[in-house]
């Protein structure tokens, strides 16, 4: 049986509830808004890119406590990394949620991200915990349109 | 707000006698859902908003049309052919009697709330609505009520107006009134709003706009479950409801309409049963209800809301009410007695429906530590994003009541609300 001690770790709630990086970046190239219907949560991803460098990264918004911790703990993750590491750990930390196996080792190490492994015993939770990696995904590709959980 | 009785010619009024009190255990052994165990704990069903389980009755009726009575209606000259018509339109006449209307020609079965609601917008509202007209709704209206209007008002270039709401959640009826102006064409407001359980004065507001000679639309999903309806006493011109909100199956709704509305309207949808005659150059059209009822209907599910309104007749829909304001009262000062909850929608009148925030708490959060409890309430908007605006809120918590519902379950409510207040601390 799922426990809720599983989903809602210490350090999630202690993220929901002091969210890093939660801030608008004046300095912003890039931005994409995000948004669940479902429940209503939104928010929106700030990048300054510096090549092909995430050289810095804030996000604003309002959402479920599991939304809110994920886009604060993927904030710290992708800081300073490539497009393409950015890319293998929302790979690897999708797997994660989803409960599936992650792949060969050719993405990141997740970190403290594996914090989140918990959620696939939660499905209906699948979609808080990634909407902030889509709308990161979104901004790194330079869209413009808000992009969401449902398609 | 209408508690009106029912009239005399309902069925179940002498059953109704015969149950000296509301026994709310012998109505739970009517409902095999209520015996799952959700993650090895009892059911606690407090979503009867979003949709209510079925009673053993409305199941077996369901399988008793298909398993004797099954031909296609209104067609065959044979025998089953014929009873599947007398099954449906005894259904009709059930319906009629359950909403208090003049004549079962003025009872169409449709899919849902929503389809009866676009059916008006398409027809009454395609023939009547045009340029720099308006159509007045409210603010705690379900999208259902809101988006076929803005469809209508933009295919026509009219006007949606909103009438607002106070900060109880109930309708500010003068700035109503004011609204109703020399170019509002229909007016379409919810009995009961699903977000926040506000029973809307709807007899005053048809005398309102029938003053100014605007007919009204009244979505009735959330109140024909929990209140007496009678059409003719609230004297609106339109009342939709859905067969799975009302104890019975899904996939099955109804729109009263007055027959002089009726018979004036176009079509909706063409189709096999709504014609007369057909030949390439002309068609005429069946008399109402048929009009609007093209192609084979849901006739299983007609039999089900039959069933499901009988049902309800033998409990009687005033001891229905009744059980579930002293639920409410009870869910009420409770969960506002908690500290860190505010209540959302605190109208004087009002049924059913519990929508709550916890201080620092995401509903979702909230929906996701009492389902580990067994308790299933609904979170998020209530398809009433421009509601929870006003309220200034992303989303709320909801619990819903229905016939079924108990003091213990609310306790197992407040019991949850409390972990909650653990779980974030």
């Amino acid at each position: 049986m799922a426990d809720l001690r599983d989903l809602y770790q210490e350090i999630i709630l202690e993220h929901s509830k002091a969210p890093r990086n939660y801030r608008e970046l004046k300095s912003a190239d890039r931005k994409a808004e995000g948004f669940n219907p479902l429940c209503g949560d939104r928010l929106t991803v700030y990048l300054r890119m510096e090549g092909d460098l995430i050289r810095d990264i804030g996000f604003q918004g309002s959402g479920c406590a599991i939304s809110k911790a994920s886009a604060s703990m993927m904030t710290q993750s992708v800081k300073g990394k490539t497009t393409d590491q950015a890319r293998a750990l929302f790979e690897g930390f999708r797997q994660t949620v989803m409960g599936q196996p992650t792949g060969n080792g050719d993405h990141f190490d997740l970190g403290k991200l594996t914090m989140f492994s918990g959620v696939s015993e939660f499905p209906t939770r699948v979609k808080c915990a990634t909407l902030a990696w889509h709308t990161l995904k979104a901004a790194l590709e330079g869209k413009q349109e808000s992009v969401s959980t449902e398609y | 707000m209408s508690t009106a009785a029912r009239s005399p010619a309902n069925m179940g009024d002498t059953l109704q006698h015969e149950i000296a009190r509301f026994d709310v255990e012998r109505i739970r052994a009517d409902f095999p859902i209520l015996q799952e165990k959700i993650r090895g704990r009892q059911l606690v069903y407090l979503d009867n908003a979003a949709t209510s389980q079925k009673p053993k009755p409305v199941i077996d009726a369901i399988v008793r049309y298909y398993e004797h009575d099954n031909a296609n209606i209104h067609r065959g000259v044979h025998y089953l052919s014929e009873r599947a018509t007398e099954e449906y339109e005894m259904a009709r006449k059930v319906v009629q009697s359950f909403l208090g209307a003049a004549h079962s020609n003025e009872i169409i079965f449709l899919r849902s709330t929503t389809e009866a609601i676009n059916l008006v917008a398409q027809t009454y509202g395609r023939t009547h609505v045009g340029p720099g007209d308006e159509v007045l709704i409210t603010g705690m209206e379900h999208h259902s009520n809101i988006v076929p209007w803005q469809l209508l008002c933009e295919e026509k270039q009219a006007k949606l107006r909103v009438a607002p709401i106070n900060d109880d959640g109930e309708l500010i009826l003068d700035e109503f009134e004011g609204l109703l102006g020399p170019r509002t064409r229909i007016v379409a407001v919810g009995h009961v709003s699903n977000a926040l359980g506000t029973v809307n004065p709807v007899a005053t507001i048809a005398e309102m706009a029938h003053a100014k000679n605007v007919p009204v639309l009244v979505d009735g999903a959330q109140a024909a479950p929990r209140l007496p309806v009678n059409v003719q006493e609230l004297d609106c011109d339109f009342y939709a409801f859905s067969g799975h909100k009302t104890y019975g199956p899904t996939g099955i709704g109804v729109l009263y309409g007055k027959a002089s509305f009726l018979e004036a309207m176009p079509p909706y949808q063409g189709g096999g049963d709504m014609i007369s005659s057909v030949t390439f150059e002309k068609t005429s059209y069946n008399k109402v209800p048929h009009k609007f009822e093209a192609g084979t209907p849901d006739m299983s599910g007609a039999v089900g809301l039959r069933a499901a309104i009988q049902y309800l007749n033998q409990i009687g829909m005033d001891n229905i009410a009744s059980h579930e304001h002293e639920l409410l009262t009870c869910a009420t000062e409770t969960v506002s007695n908690l500290s860190g909850v505010r209540l959302i929608g605190t109208a004087r009148e009002k049924t059913g429906v519990l929508s709550f925030a916890v201080e620092g708490v995401h509903p979702h959060d909230i929906g996701t530590i009492l389902d580990q409890e067994g308790i299933a309430i609904r979170t998020g908007h209530h398809c009433a994003q421009p509601l929870m605006e006003r309220f200034g809120v992303d989303a709320t918590a909801r619990a819903s009541f229905g016939l079924y519902n108990t003091e213990d379950e609310i306790d197992a409510l407040v019991r949850g609300i409390q972990k909650v207040r653990e779980v974030f601390g």
